[in-house]
């Protein structure tokens, strides 16, 4: 039992812990994780891509159903991102089982590799699931496959990072739900996911371009049918700009031990 | 040889409270069993804590087998194993599921055959593939110490291993400590049980109000601070102590039928002498008994007089 041991310098088999524990928590609450967005999902096409939308006029050439995709994917993925990232470091808070993460060699950076790595690919995997159910319902056309690919994964990082944060932050069940509830669904629905920003009064898109959402929308959009309401490197920097706050807020946390080690 | 674990200057405070703990020196040594007592709140789960990681000191510098376990954490919390107080546990994995994310996270490769053997040593094999929901709160806390031991740490920390457990295991556990400390591992426990330190430990140390009183072997400890009494069952009562007694330091109990002579343990006191002079003075007693401090004494008499 005491044979020599050093942890190497990155320590893989805890993030590979930490991975296979949050994915087989996902795959214990399949219907939940899976198949709960892939009806949500559903019934907005219906509603808006077949119901209202073959009433309506298509936007930059593309027919409504298929507009709204790029959107719908993203409403998504920026809320299980959050979901999932937070619950995922709120539950060993709240049953104590904490006691182990922090006790054992692994370096912030390995933890959050491991968390924020599950939920990210739980999200990336989610968003194609939506996309074949989407395609489905409307035809569809994918001009930057790469890109679209790299901007899903990117923007899953990004929010699972945040959504880490969140669930560190949260004290409560209250806390994790206040977040998504007050400031993301509103962010999204105003963020040109069912319309083009161009169709709002001039004020009201200038105000638009201060929702973050409007750029990942819109990125993610021109990845889809080579059309964006913002330039596309904007769209960029705010991802790898807003990225670098959650990973900077991440480091801060670690550092301090905020809400971690009192 | 250089201590395991070496404890220097450490201070806790905690930011809505009094200190934690006020300046603990320790050094514990490679192999032994070091039994920790201390009232409730005296600061001995804050003192693991610090030690594993879980808590960060105010002040003050820990060393796991020579690393520090603040800038060198990867190194110092390898060799560490803990089981926590509180049965803190997953409820939806399986045993084998909990207890191999434990090992991984603490950065040893997979050995089902070594997982194996302790789900066998821990009488938990048959609950291999159970939910941990479904188990009692005793094989909780088997399941809790098995991943504390799932990547073969050097040093174990046992905060109140037996608190509301049943006496079969804690039997089994005793005989698990037992054979880790063959294998060499150093085992640190808190315990509320005092026979339980004087059954298994080497050494104690006693923590009240975040300060170490005292550490010594528990031998030397006994010797040093505990007490004999030799209580005489009188045949005729007396009213008080006769004067001629005076000199002995002598109690009078039960209405006056017990004369109780309290001694250091060292030996050093001449009973004969006492059993003339009584012979001498007409007092004769139809019974005698001895009864030596326990443990439990001497940290009853530690911890009241500070407080």
């Amino acid at each position: 039992m005491t044979r020599p041991f050093a942890v190497p310098r990155f320590n893989r088999y805890g993030v590979l812990a930490i991975y296979k524990f949050e994915i087989a928590r996902a795959l214990r609450t399949l219907v939940q994780s899976l198949v709960t967005p892939v009806i949500t999902t559903s019934l907005y096409f219906i509603v808006f891509g077949s119901a209202i939308g073959s009433r309506m006029h298509s936007v930059d050439g593309v027919s409504y159903g298929a507009f709204i995709v790029p959107g719908l994917i993203m409403l998504t993925l920026f809320t299980e991102s959050i979901t999932n990232a937070s619950f995922g470091i709120f539950y060993p808070k709240f049953t104590g089982t904490i006691y182990e993460l922090l006790s054992a060699p692994v370096s912030p950076l390995e933890i959050v590799i491991g968390y924020v790595g599950a939920a990210a690919s739980k999200s990336v995997t989610l968003g194609l699931v939506i996309l074949s159910t989407a395609a489905l319902y409307v035809p569809m056309r994918i001009q930057h496959p790469e890109a679209m690919v790299a901007l899903l994964a990117l923007t899953a990082a990004t929010f699972s990072l945040f959504g880490f944060i969140i669930g560190i932050w949260a004290k409560g069940w209250e806390q994790m739900q206040v977040i998504p509830a007050l400031v993301l669904t509103p962010l999204t629905f105003l963020g040109g996911a069912f319309y083009s920003i161009d169709m709002l009064p001039p004020a009201w898109r200038t105000f638009s371009l201060f929702n973050p959402a409007v750029y990942l929308i819109n990125a993610f959009r021109w990845s889809f049918y080579g059309r964006t309401d913002v330039g596309i490197g904007i769209s960029l920097a705010f991802t790898l700009g807003f990225f670098a706050v959650c990973a900077g807020v991440v480091a801060w946390i670690f550092r301090s031990g905020y809400r971690l080690k009192n | 040889m250089r201590p395991v674990i070496s404890i220097q200057q450490l201070h806790k405070r905690y930011a809505s409270g009094p200190a934690a703990l006020k300046g603990i020196d320790l050094d514990i040594r490679k192999g032994e069993i070091f039994a920790l007592l201390g009232p409730n709140g005296a600061g001995k789960t804050t003192l693991i804590n610090v030690v594993c990681g879980i808590v960060t000191a105010s002040a003050g510098k820990v060393f796991a087998d020579g690393h520090d376990v603040t800038r060198d954490y990867r190194a110092a919390r390898a060799k560490i194993g803990l089981v926590p107080q509180e049965l803190s546990t997953d409820a939806f994995e399986t045993v084998w599921a909990t207890v191999t994310f434990s090992r991984g996270l603490f950065g040893r490769a997979p050995n089902p055959p070594y997982i194996e053997s302790l789900l066998r040593d821990l009488s938990l094999d048959d609950k291999r593939n159970a939910r941990i929901m479904t188990l009692s709160g005793g094989m909780k806390r088997r399941v809790m110490i098995a991943k504390a031991l799932s990547h073969e740490p050097e040093i174990l920390f046992l905060d109140e291993p037996t608190a509301g457990v049943d006496v079969e295991l804690r039997r089994d556990m005793w005989a698990l400590v037992r054979g880790l400390r063959e294998q060499g591992v150093t085992i640190i426990l808190t315990t509320h049980y005092i026979e339980e330190a004087e059954e298994m430990a080497d050494r104690i140390g006693v923590i009240n109000d975040g300060s170490l009183i005292v550490v010594d072997d528990k031998a030397a400890l006994i010797n040093k601070l505990g007490k004999k009494q030799l209580t005489l069952q009188l045949r005729e009562p007396l009213r008080g102590i006769p004067a001629d007694l005076a000199a002995w330091g002598l109690d009078l109990k039960a209405d006056g039928s017990e004369l109780v002579f309290t001694y250091d343990i060292d030996h050093s006191i001449d009973i004969s002498a006492l059993v003339r002079r009584l012979h001498e003075l007409s007092i004769e007693f139809s019974d005698m008994h001895t009864r030596q401090s326990t443990l439990e004494d001497i940290f009853v008499s530690l911890v009241s007089k500070r407080r």
